[in-house]
């Protein structure tokens, strides 16, 4: 990642239901532009009794319960040692969850060394699976494509093909079919959890637009309804569209399964010839549903070879029967 | 492969028109042409890809080309942005 993902970055995050985060920021508000540049949290207990080593200062601090009920009884004590310690060592932030005030005495030393201390209704467990699940996002591997993703029949399928192929118009007819658009034209694929590729629009301001050629730009939602989008989806097939080249060999038989790397994960990969009277959103309609009888275990070329196989053996067992009988 | 790195001069910022006016330029040649603005990389003969970038006032774009006449679509380019897309 080129840009420095900040703290303020953090309270931006568009995240809705189940992983909203709910921060609000109670002091250091001049530290919001301290970057964060691990994925990872720390339980800040042993700093806190002024054990430093190994202490991972570059994250992010989480406040629970216990270190609340620690920092009140130093506060009380008067005893801000380790406190100040802690942010001399420029964490990017520190986050009390439950809700949690932290007393006057933190908040002057958090403001004194600028550094943001925020605050979260939810339990610590959850918001820290939260959190991860979030800085995991953040920090994935990530490429903008040029392509259109959309979902049909569950399957999230990347169509790329060079400008003019036709994969908006492709996209349009899968839509009016009654699949979903992720976006067009953009895609910003992100690896997450390790292989998993996930697609979206590379700007989600611009919401789900199209551009046709003779039409101009045109707005999916508003068009064909909310029923028609969708806002990231997994990319579990890729659709290579090109114009019909005679010279070339395409695959006839399906059996051997290719793959494309994006960002080192293979996605099973194929190439689609376009021409007049080829009907494209009905054969990526058909590689999709494909595509899910595969991942049910049954694979249609294969299945077919296997027949084919087993029809010649019992030909050939018929003929030999016969000619031992000579009666060919 | 042909780069050159060129800033947006008009105010508004690279809006519906502009980003037609390139795709329009871009699609005159037969080279890849691309741009770049921090870590996203776009296809400039894609309209909507042009308009994600957001690109603002004062923002830098490394415009670049692979092709038979890469540098000829350099240069167009570059202009349209010299020219501030016949904008203010």
């Amino acid at each position: 990642m080129d840009q420095q993902f900040t703290v303020l970055d953090l309270l931006d995050l568009d995240l809705k239901e189940h992983n909203d985060l709910d921060l609000t920021c109670l002091a250091g508000r001049p530290g919001l532009l301290r970057p964060i540049v691990t994925p990872d949290l720390n339980r800040p207990g042993l700093a806190l009794n002024g054990f430093f080593d190994n202490f991972g200062s570059d994250r992010v601090q989480i406040f629970g319960r216990g270190e609340h009920a620690f920092v009140e009884k130093l506060a009380a004590e008067q005893n801000l040692v380790n406190v100040k310690q802690l942010f001399d060592r420029e964490i990017p932030a520190c986050v009390f969850t439950h809700g949690l005030e932290p007393p006057e005495e933190f908040i002057r030393i958090a403001e004194a060394s600028g550094c943001p201390v925020l605050q979260t209704p939810l339990a610590t467990s959850e918001f820290v699976m939260r959190l991860i699940r979030a800085l995991g996002n953040v920090f994935a591997a990530r490429e903008t494509i040029h392509a259109t993703l959309v979902e049909v029949f569950g399957i999230g399928v990347l169509i790329l093909g060079d400008s003019g192929v036709g994969k908006s118009e492709t996209a349009l007819e899968l839509i009016e079919r009654g699949h979903r658009l992720v976006a067009d034209d953009a895609v910003e694929v992100r690896r997450v959890a390790g292989n998993i590729l996930l697609g979206q629009g590379a700007n989600p301001a611009l919401g789900h637009h199209m551009e046709i050629r003779g039409l101009g730009i045109i707005n999916i939602t508003h068009l064909f309804g909310v029923g028609s989008i969708r806002d990231d989806k997994q990319i579990q097939l890729i659709c290579q569209l090109e114009v019909w080249d005679s010279q070339k060999a395409y695959d006839r038989i399906g059996a051997d399964e290719r793959k494309l790397d994006i960002l080192g994960v293979g996605t099973p990969y194929l190439e689609i010839p376009v021409k007049p009277g080829r009907n494209i959103p009905i054969i990526i309609e058909t590689a999709a549903m494909n595509e899910r009888l595969k991942k049910m275990g049954y694979y249609s070329a294969r299945e077919f070879n296997q027949n084919i196989m087993r029809w010649l053996d019992s030909e050939n067992a018929r003929k030999a029967y016969l000619q031992k009988k000579g009666i060919t | 492969m042909t780069e050159k790195e060129v800033t947006v001069r008009n105010r508004a910022g690279i809006h519906a028109r502009p980003a037609a006016l390139i795709v329009q330029t871009a699609s005159q040649y037969s080279s890849q042409i691309e741009f770049k603005k921090e870590h996203e990389t776009i296809n400039a003969k894609s309209i909507m890809g042009i308009i994600t970038l957001g690109a603002g006032y004062n923002t830098s774009i490394t415009i670049s080309a692979d092709g038979e006449d890469e540098e000829d679509a350099v240069n167009s380019l570059a202009r349209l942005f010299e020219n501030r897309f016949e904008e203010d």
